[in-house]
């Protein structure tokens, strides 16, 4: 065959199986994608036994333990709502009220059950320790 | 101090223009002096922003609260080695530090390439400052690092108790070289397009620059990874975040790079396909540094909401743009001048390699930007997560992993039967061996991808090992060394080469750490009176004690287990959990101490055979009414102080500070004396510190192969370099 015919047939096999590949790539994307929703959303429109991944801030004064889970509340950004979440997993360290957060979660009625190890925490650019003191503090090792 | 930084920092902006705009005229007008002028612009800026950032430093150092970023980064409270690496932890100190290494780097590739690709040379110096000034504009108008306060405050803020770990430390200045480094085949790519010299010149000038970016780049990937595992308190050491993948996409398509290289340095070819992949690299590089800024896609890394995005986009849209625009113009002159002989020869299996890392760049670049991609398409916002990760890369990962074991093995230009004979029977068999074998361990054979993966490991380092034998063999028959002499001669003589197959051979271990970590390991949540055990993977983990200290940073709460296998004693683990003060005075005087934020210290038994890692996470619950009446003692105290005459006050505020300090002590012991459940999370991870042994290989080998060849060798090299060269202009001339 000649070889510049040969490259040819190779470039367009090599060509339509990139093609292939990127469109199984792009059709997986949007078929396993969760969508990111605000509480407000989520109580408008959430699905029983679908997944989406809650955004938002911890509402101050919700966040309660026992038995390994906790349960805190997302506040929608934008409309004074919040929904109660279920959760069970490592909950990362900057994890607190006012925190902004990202969860996944299915519906389950009023609650939202969240997904095992799901939630990421926002890192916060800056912290605040406490303001001087005198001595040297709570500085005794017990 | 901090008029002096701004003053610096216009002084520098000053020269990186001129440097700009000196080494263009000169380029285009002919003047040498013109051109050396630019270069020593550069020098010029490095030595300006040395002591700029030197002044950020000391300001770090001495707790000079004037400074802005030292009081919202820094305090007094801060370990002395935190407080010298605060700098990069803010967006200020961490773009100064940027520009700096990209004004170093630069200097040096000038310095060294001054007898040099000349033409090329000061487009890619005007390329080189103009990202300098770009960063500099930065760092004056948007986030200036020497802004001072008008009211110094007596106490900073302090570091983010999670960036309190070495490797985070240095995580940053190895990232911010990788990228650095980048520009600089970024730029001389440019140069060498613009002026049209397209030969290998301006690889071989700029090929050591780019391995040392891939080396710093994966070795600040590999430090992430590890603070991750032993601070973030999860147990993992990727989770498929946006800022993790922004440093890994110009990693890969810069392996790519220096991989294809070589194919354009010894036979003429891909010339579009290196000019293409180095552009995307170095554009990748600053879409690095945009991610972790511009706050567009939300991750745990991130500098939060930030003004910088509209800069950065434009600076990228120019270089994507300019990118394609000058390889589309040139691309008469890319043309390679061979051909590919054969499906199977080296250059195909590098040509393969290639492409599955550019597919990976691919997959990850898809999956990080998806959540923008679906809202520009559906409008919706949505994410994929790790197991769509996984499954793309999983296989391409595997695919590349053989692939590093086979190039070796296959000649260059056509394969023969004789070679795959002489090749490719011990790794095979290797392979093989390793499959079967591990079939015959219990367990083993629900996890086959595993298995598979640790046959194709074990084929990579049998052809590793077998190339050395051979190379050592070869040398002991001519020179008639002794076996370690020669094989050290045989490995000084051809760094690029060996130090090559020690990288495939460390790459290999590292993802055989991965997959058999992640496929055969066992997690467990439990919660925990002290003096029970819980069960992990055949280990007893018994919560021996409680542990507290209170210190003037932070109270940290933790716990000691003991861990045996068969009743026999097999590790002793700490974890603690430390919590630091808040400045929220809301929380109350004794309960700002336990209000602000937290940070995880990992329990971590690290074994050639398996980890073993626990944290803990104390509940503060039972804590609250006591904190809440010391709360109200002290308030009430408080009250009592204000109402005395203005000379008791004082002595009473200190007395009251003493007492409330014993206070917040007597509450954290309330941990150890009257101890209530904690939740604990228990990970036994097989192989594991293999990934960190398999990066240490993988560097070594980098290091190898970035070291200089002894004179003879690289006479040698420059001989048939300068030959090559000869035939290409003899070509173009034509």
């Amino acid at each position: 065959m000649n070889p510049s015919r040969k490259r040819r047939i190779r470039l367009v096999v090599a060509l339509t199986a990139a093609l292939l590949a990127a469109s199984a790539l792009v059709y997986t994307s949007f078929s396993a994608g969760s969508d990111e929703r605000t509480a407000g959303q989520l109580l408008d429109a959430a699905v029983a036994g679908k997944t989406y991944t809650l955004a938002g801030t911890v509402k101050d004064g919700s966040v309660r333990r026992g038995d390994g889970v906790l349960w805190f509340s997302v506040r929608d950004p934008h409309r004074p709502v919040a929904v109660r979440v279920r959760y069970t997993g490592i909950v990362p360290d900057p994890f607190r009220e006012g925190r902004g957060v990202m969860v996944k979660v299915q519906r389950r009625g009023d609650l939202f059950m969240g997904e095992k190890d799901s939630m990421v925490t926002k890192c916060p650019s800056k912290f605040q320790v406490a303001p001087p003191r005198p001595g040297s503090g709570p500085a005794s090792p017990t | 101090m901090a008029t002096v930084g701004r003053a610096l920092l216009i002084v520098a902006f000053a020269v990186a223009l001129y440097g700009v705009g000196a080494s263009l005229y000169g380029a285009f007008r002919g003047g040498h002096a013109w051109v050396d002028s630019g270069r020593r612009a550069v020098y010029a800026l490095a030595g300006v922003l040395t002591l700029a950032f030197a002044i950020m430093e000391i300001a770090f150092l001495r707790s000079d609260f004037s400074f802005n970023v030292v009081a919202t980064h820094s305090s007094t409270t801060t370990p002395t080695f935190y407080k010298a690496t605060a700098a990069w932890s803010s967006q200020e100190g961490s773009l100064l530090l940027w520009v700096w290494l990209l004004s170093i780097w630069s200097s040096l590739a000038l310095l060294i390439t001054r007898r040099r690709v000349r033409e090329v040379a000061p487009v890619a110096t005007a390329v080189l400052m103009t990202f300098g000034a770009f960063f500099l504009m930065l760092t004056l108008f948007w986030a200036n690092p020497f802004e001072s306060l008008a009211q110094v405050p007596q106490e900073g803020t302090g570091l983010n108790p999670l960036l309190r770990h070495p490797a985070m430390m240095f995580h940053p200045p190895m990232l911010y070289s990788g990228y650095t480094l980048f520009s600089i085949p970024f730029a001389f790519a440019i140069g060498a397009l613009v002026t049209r010299r397209l030969n290998a010149e301006w690889i071989v000038s700029t090929r050591r620059f780019a391995l040392g970016a891939w080396l710093c780049l994966g070795i600040g990937i590999v430090l992430g990874a590890r603070w991750s595992y032993t601070e973030l308190g999860w147990g993992g050491y990727w989770a498929w975040d946006p800022v993790e993948n922004a440093s890994l996409l110009p990693w890969l398509t810069g392996t790519a790079f220096i991989h294809s290289i070589m194919i354009q340095e010894r036979r003429g070819m891909l010339k579009v396909w290196n000019a293409s992949l180095v552009l995307a690299t170095g554009t990748l590089a600053i879409l690095g540094t945009f991610l972790v800024r511009s706050g567009i896609l939300d991750s745990i890394h991130a500098f939060g909401a930030s003004t910088l995005g509209i800069p950065f986009l434009i600076l990228i849209g120019a270089m994507v743009l300019g990118s394609v625009g000058l390889v589309t113009w040139r691309r008469a002159d890319l043309r390679s001048e061979h051909q590919l002989d054969s499906l199977f020869s080296r250059e195909a299996v590098f040509l393969l390699q290639n492409l599955i890392l550019v597919a990976l760049a691919f997959v990850v670049w898809w999956g990080t930007f998806f959540p923008l991609i679906s809202e520009a398409v559906t409008g919706t916002r949505a994410s994929v997560g790790p197991p769509w990760f996984d499954k793309y890369t999983v296989p391409l990962a595997f695919a590349l992993v053989a692939l590093s074991g086979i190039g070796p093995l296959i000649p260059w230009r056509r394969l023969t039967m004789a070679s795959v004979r002489r090749g490719f029977v011990l790794p095979g068999a290797a392979a093989l061996l390793t499959v079967l074998a591990l079939l015959l361990v219990p367990g083993a054979w629900q996890e086959p991808k595993a298995a598979a993966f640790a046959g194709v490991v074990a084929f990579v380092l049998t052809s590793v090992g077998q190339e050395l034998w051979r190379g050592m063999r070869a040398r002991q028959a001519s020179a008639r060394e002794p076996a370690p002499v020669a094989l050290a001669g045989v490995v000084r003589r051809n760094r690029r080469r060996y130090g090559g197959y020690v990288v495939h051979a460390g790459f290999a271990v590292l993802l055989l750490g991965v997959a058999v970590s992640s496929s055969f390991q066992h997690a467990k949540d439990v919660t925990l009176r002290p003096g029970q055990t819980a069960r992990v993977d055949g280990f007893d983990i018994r919560y021996v004690r409680a542990t507290a200290r209170a210190e003037a940073e932070k109270i940290s709460l933790g716990a000691v287990l003991d861990v045996s296998k068969d009743g026999k004693q097999v590790a002793t683990l700490r974890t603690t959990r430390g919590f630091y003060p808040s400045q929220d005075i809301s929380q109350g005087i004794v309960g700002r101490f336990f209000g602000g934020e937290r940070e995880s210290e990992v329990g971590l038994r690290a074994g050639f055979g398996r980890d073993i890692w626990t944290v803990i996470a104390p509940d503060l619950a039972p804590l609250t009414p006591i904190i809440e009446r010391g709360n109200r003692t002290f308030r009430t105290a408080m009250v009592g102080i204000m109402s005395k005459p203005d000379g008791d006050q004082q002595q009473a505020v200190a007395q009251l500070y003493a007492l409330r300090d014993a206070a917040v002590t007597a509450v954290a012991r309330r941990w150890v004396t009257s101890p209530w459940p904690a939740d604990f999370r228990f990970i036994v991870s097989p192989l594991a510190t293999w990934i960190w042994i398999g990066a240490i290989i993988t560097f070594l080998g980098g290091l190898l192969a970035l070291w200089p060849a002894p004179a003879t060798a690289r006479r040698r090299v420059t001989a048939g370099y300068a030959a090559r060269v000869a035939r290409e202009l003899a070509r173009t001339t034509q």
